[in-house]
């Protein structure tokens, strides 16, 4: 894998992401708005929020998937691609998708074509990027590949067609597929969501193990704060299309600031009761796109809001902890964490 | 319901249970490949037998493909068994057909995973909620639809609405007022959270909590998260591979699980305290692989590129 080594020659510490700015828009509803982050090579950063929170259109904004109907606005650039990814036309997206950046999607079954083997899937994406230098080399790497994600008897199992594989093996499939070419930054949306609890773990420490041994950027999305806890060093947490709280891990998980990440953190706690013995829980749900209110955009379902939260809170930053709220948690005290 | 193990296990001799299996087994016969010989048979249980008292809140927890659905199939009275018994407060349900089941479907009712696939797009929710009544030939089907809307925390306006105009967590909110609607005494939940986001999640676990407790009903809930179940449940059998291969106390099997199985499940969790003490995904491998027959885990080699 020569070839692929070679273009993702980044690095170590170097910013692989850049997004400044990012913003949704589809008619005239904002769906994500103001999203500046950074991705260094090694660095796996993780995206939490609820459905409906903009994490997963961030995600295909930075592909440049979106659906044709909404437009993306700001600025997403690339380690290694002259050109900004955001208003880049599909034939110089298609160069890049595959090549630079690659992602994991939710469920195997839909990511993979059903009437392909999956050999020759992960060999397509090598042949369309002419990463090996001949046929047999990709062969070769089709079913080294399939051997470093752990699928047994990676020589046969190339000729086998989706169907006739476990929900785990596909997406070891689909997380080969994503790493074929070393990609500088890979984006994973829920990518185990799907799978039961013992195969979800062996596939995330797949997953890392891909990208730590690649140096490459990760970007994680998912609404198990548990998993981007285990998988992630840093973590954003995204609520009505906007960033509420960034910082390490540790950091956000232990002495949360925005009242969102506490609720969340609260609600996700299955041995935290309140004093009826029900389950914490974020009260109301997520309102629908272009239903938020103004100002801060947890207001409506905050304990601690007042009447100051009808303005746009400040985004708050030191050191790479940022958060953008009038009420912080834990601010004079640390509290004992979650 | 303040039943706890012993209670119930005493209460289990003395009255009838609510469910009771004896030696279930179910297989499937794949279809033939050869023209010779007959097509594989699968043997989707093998001999499962447990019983859940009235009242108990009793968990069921496996992987996909263990054969908790088939299980979850035959309790409800949708598929036979291969052999054994399946009682249903007190009447073996095993072999009665359809016609003979009326009371089962008064008396059992289910609550699916998918809150997007398990109601009907083209149906207003007062006509989703009031269906079992309908179809069970009870008239005044109205005012009940306004009390389970109340009940599972829905405004009244949401009877004339249809499912798409609600999230996933309000859409198992109706699913759960939809199974309550005849006044069932066992209420079996299929996953019921595991398509809902952790916010919603605990809503919903509260809901089904709360209604359970009021209602006096015996709760049948599948989950593959033993932590789910923990919260939910008083008892728990682990399913593997068409078995019950530990049951007891949900606290205990939880805190101290002695099959290397259920060992693994529990040890595979992700959990933010422990991830927050340094847990990382190579450790809940490790242990996931401890327990199960998924390759991948063990290889110990580094997935550095070669050359």
């Amino acid at each position: 894998m020569s070839a692929g080594a070679e273009q993702s020659a980044s690095l170590p510490g170097g910013d692989v992401l850049t997004v400044r700015g990012l913003s949704v828009t589809v008619r005239d509803i904002k769906l994500v708005q103001d999203i500046d982050l950074t991705i260094k090579a090694g660095e796996r950063v993780g995206l939490i929020g609820e459905s409906g929170s903009g994490k997963s259109l961030t995600a295909l904004s930075i592909m440049g998937l979106l659906p044709e109907d909404l437009i993306p606005e700001g600025s997403v650039r690339l380690i290694g691609v002259p050109h900004d990814l955001v208003g880049a036309d599909e034939k110089a997206m298609s160069k890049v998708r595959g090549l630079r950046l690659a992602m994991v999607f939710q469920e195997p079954m839909t990511a993979l074509n059903p009437t392909m083997r999956v050999g020759d899937q992960v060999a397509e994406v090598m042949l369309i990027h002419n990463t090996r230098p001949s046929k047999s080399a990709v062969r070769a790497d089709t079913v080294e590949l399939f051997d470093q994600v752990g699928l047994p008897n990676p020589a046969e199992i190339v000729r086998a067609y989706p169907h006739q594989l476990s929900g785990g093996q596909r997406q070891r499939v689909v997380v080969a597929l994503a790493l074929a070419n070393d990609p500088a930054l890979l984006v994973c949306d829920e990518p185990t969501t799907a799978l039961d609890v013992t195969v979800q773990a062996l596939v995330l420490d797949l997953i890392v193990r891909g990208v730590v041994a690649r140096e490459a950027a990760m970007m994680f999305i998912t609404h198990d704060l548990a998993v981007v806890a285990t998988v992630c060093q840093r973590v954003l947490v995204m609520y009505g299309g906007r960033v509420v709280e960034t910082g390490t891990v540790q950091e956000v998980f232990t002495t949360p600031r925005h009242r969102y990440t506490e609720g969340l953190i609260a609600a996700s706690d299955l041995d935290m009761l309140d004093d009826e013995g029900r389950l914490i829980t974020i009260p109301g749900s997520v309102p629908a796109a272009g239903r938020f209110p103004a100002g801060c955009v947890f207001r409506s379902r905050c304990p601690a809001a007042t009447e100051v939260c009808a303005t746009q809170p400040e985004w708050t930053e030191v050191d790479g902890r940022g958060y953008a709220c009038h009420h912080p948690a834990n601010v004079s005290s640390s509290r004992e964490g979650v | 319901m303040t039943v706890t193990d012993t209670v119930a296990e005493t209460d289990a001799a003395a009255a009838v249970p609510a469910i009771s299996l004896r030696d279930v087994t179910r297989s499937y016969q794949r279809p033939r490949t050869s023209l010779t010989k007959p097509g594989a048979t699968v043997h989707a249980l093998r001999g499962i037998s447990f019983d859940v008292a009235p009242g108990e809140k009793f968990g069921i927890v496996g992987e996909s493909g263990c054969g908790k659905s088939t299980l979850l199939r035959i309790i409800s009275g949708l598929d036979q068994p291969t052999s054994g018994t399946v009682a249903i407060n007190g009447t073996d349900i095993a072999r009665l057909p359809e016609r003979k089941l009326s009371f089962l479907r008064a008396d059992l009712q289910l609550v699916f995973q998918d809150p997007m696939s398990s109601l009907d797009p083209r149906m207003r929710i007062r006509d989703i909620i009031a269906e079992p009544l309908v179809a069970q030939g009870k008239p005044n089907a109205g005012k009940r639809v306004a009390e389970l809307l109340e009940a599972v925390g829905l405004p009244p306006e949401a009877a004339h609405r249809f499912p798409h105009q609600f999230s996933g967590g309000q859409r198992q909110r109706i699913s759960i007022a939809r199974a309550l609607a005849p006044d069932p005494k066992i209420l079996v939940a299929d996953e019921p959270v595991s398509a809902l986001d952790v916010s919603v999640r605990a809503q919903v676990l509260n809901v089904i909590a709360e209604l359970v407790e009021r209602l006096s009903l015996t709760l049948v809930f599948v989950s593959h998260d033993l932590s789910v179940v923990h919260h939910v449940c008083d008892r728990v059998a682990v399913m593997s591979e068409g078995q019950v291969v530990e049951t007891g106390d949900t606290a205990q099997i939880y805190q101290d699980p002695q099959e290397r199985y259920t060992q693994a499940l529990v040890a595979s969790v992700p959990s933010l305290r422990r991830a927050l003490s340094g847990v990382s995904a190579a450790d809940l491998a490790a242990a996931a692989a401890a327990g199960t027959n998924e390759p991948g885990a063990g290889l110990g080699t580094t997935t550095t590129t070669s050359e």
